[in-house]
C-alpha cells in the first residue's frame, strides 16, 4: 500500500475545494493534492447549466461549468495534482487520509486538510412524507443530474416540494423540456430559494407557488399516480380539510441540503447543530488542528461565489499552518442572537479581520443588523430586507475586538 | 411470450416461506417450480418486518407457531452458514415496569420454558445493564437465543440456493386461476401463460386465502394488520445492543419496538392497525408521529434527525371466524385433495420458522411420492462479498483482482462496482434497482441514493444493454424514467461517461 505525504490534502474538487488549492498554491504551498470522487473536477457546478454564477465574482453571469472551468484551468495551470475517480473513505485526528480507486487504497499523512466535501439533499425519508414508495420521486438535484449529465428524463407530470433553489431551477428546466409542472408546493410561509429564482424559474413560466402548503401522501403503488398536498398551520402541521389531490408520475423534492460530513465525524471533527457542519475559527480551522473546512461542507451557501471567496480565505490561514504550524487562539465566542439562525465562524482569535457569515431566521423588513461584543456595539447595518434564503456577510475589524467577550448578532 | 410448462410441483408465492420449501423440494428428485407474482423474490412481508430471530416464548405450547420457532432459532446457525447470510445471537429484552407487566413476562417465560427454549430468565436493573446498558427497565424478560437477521437477505440466499438446484423461478406470474385437469393435475393460468403441475405449494402469503379457495379450500380469511416502521441512522446503533421490546399489555398486544439490524441501522416499530385492504402498504402520518413520540420512550436515540426511511408491512393475521382470536399457522393437507399444501396465516414467526416449515412441507411431498433423493444437492451458496466488511490487506488483493473494487459506488454504505456488477448477474435474474438493493444495500444508507442512483441506472443500462426506458425500480410498472432528453446519436446504447 502506498503512503504519500503532502503539506495539504483537499477532499473534493469542486469550486471550494478548487479555490482553496489554487490559493494554497499562490501563497506557497506546493505539495498538495485534491481528491475528488466524480470523474471530473467542477464539483455540483458540472450540472448546473443555467447561468447566474459568477455576479460577484466575476461581475457577469456564467453557467456552472463555465464557472467552474476557470478554476479548473488555473489549477491546470499552476500544476495542482488532483486525483479524480478517487473516494476518500476515512480521516483521522492525525490528518491521515485513505482513499480508494480503482489503482488501490493509498494514505497520504499530511500536514493540513482541507474538508471540501459539498453538501448532499435532505431525502423523502429524512422529512416523512406518508405514503406509497413507487418509482417517480425524485431529490432535485437527482433530477437534475439525469437530466443534464445523463439525457434521462424523469417524468412529464411533475409537482415540486419545497422551493429550494435546485427545486425552482428543475421546474424551468424540465419545463423548456416539454414535462409540465405543475405547482411548487412550500410549507414554510415565505419561499426557501433566491427572489430571483422565484421571478425567473417559476414566475416567467407562470408555475404557480403554493405557500404554507406540503404534501401529506405520496399515491401510486408502482409509479407516482398523485400527491396530496394539505395546507399548514404556523407549526407546519397539516390543517384538517384543506387535502386537495393532484395528479402527476413525478415527486420532485427539494427540501434542503445537508453538509456532508461523514468524513470528518470520523476524524472527529466537531460539528454545530445549527449548520451541520464544523464549529470553525476565524482561520476556517475546525475543532481538529489543522483540519478545515469551508463551502457548503462548512454551511450551505446560496451563492457558489462566496465559497470560492470563502474556501480562499480557508487557504490563506491553511498556508499558515502549513509553513508555521500555529495559528493565532480563538477564545472569542460567536453566538447567534435574536432572529439569526447562525452564524460562522463560532469563535474569533480577536488578532484579525474576518467576514461573519449569517442567516435571518425569519423574513424581515427595515432590519438592522447588530453585531455587539459585551454591550459594545461592533457593527451596524441597516437593511431594506432580509431572508432566510439570503447568506447575510458583514466584515469585522480586528481592532474593535477586546478579548474574551462573547460576540452576538442579531437582525431585528 | 407465452408460458407452457409441466412440472412436478408448482409453489405459488416467493416469500421466505415459498424459498424456503422450494430449497427443501430441491433436496429430492422432483421438478419444481415457483410463481411469484413481484419481479423478484421477498417483496411482500417477508421484506416487510423487524428481521428478529425468535427465541419462541411468544407462541402457544404445542403449537406449530412454537414447534417451528424454536426449531427454526435452533437451526439457524447452520442455515446462516450454508448460506452465506449473515445473523447475531444478540439476545433480546422484554422489559417491564409495573407488578402487571412483571407477571406477563413470567407466564411468557414459563409457556417458553415449556415450549424449550433455552436458558430465559428474569432479570434486573443490574443486570439488564450488563446486557445493553442503555436500557432503563424495572426488570426483563431476557432470552439469550433472540437474534438479528436479514430478512431478504435470508430470502434471496434460500432462493438462490433453490434455483442453484434445479428449480425454476417465474416473476410477474400471478396466479389467475386453477383448474384440475380429468388426469389429476392442476392447469395453472398466469397473465403469461399456463403451467401444469400435480401438486401445488400455496405459500401465497397474504394472498394464500385466494389461492386456497382455487384450490378448493374456501373460507379462510385474514385480517389484515398493517405494521409501520421507521429505519434510524447508522449513527444510532450506538445507543442499542439488543432488540427491546415491551411487555404485552393485558390483551397480550406488544408495542413497537427498537431492533438494532443486522446491517447497524435501528428498526422502530411496527405500529398495529387493522385496515381494510391487504395491498395498502402507504405509511401514515399518525403512525409515523406515534414511532416518533412512543418510540423515544423505549429508545433514547429515537431522534427525527436520524429518520432515513419509512415503509409499512401487512401481517397476514389468521382469525377465527366469530371469536376474532388469532389462530395458530395452519399447513393445510387434506386426504381429499391429497396433491395440495396450503400454507396459511404465514405471520410471525413464519421468518424464524421457515426453515423447518419448508422441510415439513417437503416431507410430506416426498413421503406420499416416495421420492428420492437428489445426491447433487448442495446446500452452499455464496454470497455477494462486501468489500466494506474486509480489512485493508483484503481490500487492496480485491482491487488487484478487479479493479471495479475500487469504484465506490455507494458512498454511505461502501457498495463498489464489482458488488453492483455481481448483484446484477444474480441466479435469479433480477435487474431492477431495488433488485441491487436488497442484493448489496447499495441506496440503503443515509442519502437515500442520492449519490448512487444515476450510477446503478447506468450499470443496468451499460451491462444488461437496456434502454433507460426499459430501467425499473421493482416491477414492469414501475418505470424510473420516461426516455432521453433528447434523442441520442445512435452510435451507442451506453450514456456517455462522466
Amino acid at each position: 500500500m502506498r503512503l504519500l505525504n503532502k503539506d495539504a490534502v483537499i477532499i473534493g474538487g469542486g469550486p471550494a475545494g478548487l479555490a482553496a488549492a489554487i490559493q494554497l498554491k499562490k501563497n506557497g504551498i506546493d505539495n498538495i493534492l485534491i481528491i475528488e470522487r466524480e470523474k471530473n473536477l467542477g464539483g455540483i457546478l458540472r450540472q448546473c447549466i443555467h447561468d447566474g454564477f459568477g455576479l460577484t465574482r466575476f461581475g457577469k453571469s456564467l453557467s456552472g461549468p463555465e464557472y467552474a472551468q476557470i478554476f479548473i484551468d488555473e489549477a491546470n495551470d499552476l500544476g495542482i495534482e488532483a486525483l479524480t475517480d478517487t473516494s476518500v473513505i476515512n480521516i483521522t485526528y492525525g490528518k491521515v487520509v485513505t482513499a480508494v480507486n480503482r489503482g488501490g487504497i493509498f494514505h497520504v499523512q499530511s500536514k493540513a486538510v482541507v474538508l471540501a466535501m459539498g453538501c448532499r439533499e435532505r431525502t423523502r425519508g429524512a422529512i416523512n412524507i406518508p405514503g406509497a414508495r413507487p418509482a417517480g420521486i425524485y431529490n432535485a438535484g437527482v433530477a437534475q443530474s439525469y437530466i443534464n449529465l445523463h439525457n434521462t428524463m424523469v417524468g412529464r407530470e411533475i409537482v415540486i416540494l419545497g422551493s429550494g433553489d435546485i427545486g425552482m431551477i428543475m421546474a424551468r428546466r424540465l419545463t423548456l423540456e416539454g414535462a409540465h409542472v405543475k405547482a411548487v408546493f412550500e410549507a414554510q410561509a415565505y419561499p426557501s430559494g433566491l427572489p430571483r429564482n422565484i421571478e425567473q424559474c417559476l414566475n416567467d413560466y407562470g408555475i404557480p407557488l403554493y405557500l404554507s402548503h406540503t404534501v401529506t401522501k405520496i399515491c401510486g403503488r408502482r409509479r407516482v399516480e398523485g400527491v396530496v398536498v394539505s395546507r399548514v398551520d404556523s407549526a407546519f402541521s397539516p390543517i384538517d380539510g384543506t387535502e386537495k389531490f393532484f395528479s402527476c408520475d413525478t415527486l420532485i423534492l427539494s427540501v434542503g441540503l445537508i453538509p456532508e460530513n461523514e468524513l470528518s465525524l470520523m476524524a472527529g471533527v466537531e460539528l454545530d447543530r445549527r449548520t451541520r457542519g464544523a464549529y470553525v475559527n476565524d482561520s476556517f480551522e475546525t475543532g481538529c488542528s489543522g483540519i478545515f473546512a469551508a463551502g457548503n461542507v462548512l454551511h450551505v451557501h446560496d451563492l457558489v461565489d462566496f465559497v470560492s471567496i470563502e474556501a480562499e480565505e480557508l487557504a490563506a490561514s491553511a498556508a499558515e499552518y502549513v509553513s508555521s504550524d500555529c495559528l493565532p487562539k480563538a477564545s472569542i465566542v460567536v453566538v447567534p442572537g435574536r432572529n439569526v439562525g447562525y452564524a460562522v465562524p463560532q469563535r474569533v482569535s480577536g488578532e484579525k479581520n474576518f467576514t461573519l457569515s449569517f442567516r435571518v431566521k425569519q423574513p424581515i423588513e427595515n432590519c438592522k443588523v447588530t453585531v455587539s461584543q459585551g454591550g459594545n456595539v461592533i457593527s451596524e447595518v441597516k437593511m431594506r430586507k432580509a431572508i432566510p434564503a439570503n447568506m447575510i456577510q458583514i466584515k469585522i475589524s480586528a481592532d474593535r475586538l477586546e478579548s474574551g467577550k462573547e460576540i452576538e448578532v442579531t437582525a431585528v | 411470450m407465452c408460458l407452457r410448462k409441466v412440472y412436478d410441483a408448482i409453489i405459488i408465492g416467493g416469500g421466505v416461506v415459498g424459498s424456503s420449501v422450494a430449497r427443501e423440494l430441491a433436496r429430492y428428485h422432483i421438478k419444481v417450480c415457483v410463481l411469484e407474482k413481484e419481479a423478484d423474490v421477498c417483496c411482500g412481508n417477508s421484506s416487510r418486518n423487524t428481521g428478529v430471530l425468535h427465541a419462541g416464548f411468544l407462541y402457544k405450547t404445542g403449537s406449530l407457531q412454537a414447534k417451528f420457532a424454536v426449531e427454526g432459532n435452533a437451526a439457524f446457525e447452520q442455515i446462516s452458514k450454508e448460506l452465506d447470510v449473515p445473523y447475531k445471537r444478540t439476545g433480546k429484552l422484554t422489559i417491564g415496569f409495573t407488578e402487571g407487566e412483571r407477571e406477563r413476562l413470567l407466564k411468557l417465560k414459563s409457556q417458553g420454558d415449556r415450549n424449550g427454549v433455552p436458558n430465559l430468565s428474569i432479570i434486573g436493573r443490574d443486570e439488564i445493564k450488563q446486557v445493553d446498558p442503555n436500557v432503563e427497565a424495572e426488570f426483563a424478560l431476557y432470552s439469550p437465543t433472540s437474534g438479528i437477521m436479514c430478512p431478504y437477505m435470508y430470502t434471496i440466499a434460500l432462493a438462490e440456493n433453490a434455483k442453484l438446484n434445479g428449480v425454476d423461478y417465474y416473476f410477474e406470474n400471478e396466479v389467475c386461476s386453477v383448474k384440475k385437469e380429468k388426469d389429476g393435475a392442476f392447469s395453472v393460468s398466469t397473465a403469461k401463460g399456463r403451467l401444469y403441475s400435480r401438486w401445488i405449494i400455496n405459500s401465497a402469503g397474504l394472498g394464500a386465502p385466494t389461492v386456497a379457495a382455487m384450490l378448493g379450500s374456501a373460507g379462510y380469511a385474514y385480517k389484515p394488520v398493517k405494521g409501520e416502521y421507521i429505519l434510524l441512522d447508522k449513527r444510532a446503533i450506538e445507543q442499542i445492543r439488543v432488540p427491546v421490546y415491551p411487555a404485552p399489555d393485558e390483551k397480550g398486544v406488544t408495542d413497537l419496538h427498537a431492533t438494532p439490524t443486522i446491517d447497524g441501522n435501528v428498526l422502530m416499530g411496527p405500529t398495529c392497525n387493522d385496515v381494510v385492504q391487504s395491498c395498502d402498504l402507504d405509511t401514515t402520518a399518525d403512525s409515523l408521529d406515534y414511532i416518533v413520540k412512543k418510540g423515544a420512550s423505549i429508545f433514547k436515540g429515537m431522534k427525527t434527525e436520524w429518520i432515513i426511511r419509512s415503509f409499512s408491512g401487512i401481517m397476514p393475521r389468521f382469525v377465527e371466524r366469530g371469536t376474532s382470536g388469532y389462530l395458530d399457522f395452519l399447513i393445510e393437507h387434506h386426504p381429499d385433495n391429497p396433491n395440495v399444501v396450503n400454507l396459511l396465516g404465514m405471520d410471525s414467526p413464519a421468518l424464524t420458522g421457515a426453515y423447518p416449515i419448508g422441510k415439513y412441507v417437503a416431507d410430506i411431498v416426498a413421503a406420499q411420492e416416495k421420492l428420492a433423493k437428489n445426491n447433487s444437492f448442495d446446500p452452499c451458496r455464496k454470497g455477494i462479498k462486501k468489500f466494506s466488511e474486509q480489512d485493508v490487506e483484503t481490500r487492496c488483493e480485491m482491487i488487484e483482482q478487479n479493479p471495479d473494487y475500487g469504484e465506490i459506488v455507494c458512498r454511505c454504505e461502501y457498495v463498489t462496482k464489482a458488488e453492483i456488477v455481481e448483484a446484477l448477474n444474480n441466479p435469479l435474474g433480477v435487474t431492477s434497482v431495488n433488485g441491487i438493493k436488497y442484493r448489496t444495500r447499495a441506496t440503503m444508507g443515509r442519502c437515500q441514493g442520492g449519490y448512487c442512483e444515476t450510477r446503478i441506472a447506468s450499470i443496468i443500462q451499460e451491462s444488461k444493454g437496456l434502454d433507460r426506458k426499459d430501467i425499473r425500480l421493482d416491477n414492469s410498472r414501475s418505470y424510473m424514467f420516461t426516455g432521453e432528453v433528447r434523442e441520442s446519436c445512435g452510435c451507442s446504447t451506453k450514456t456517455p461517461s462522466l
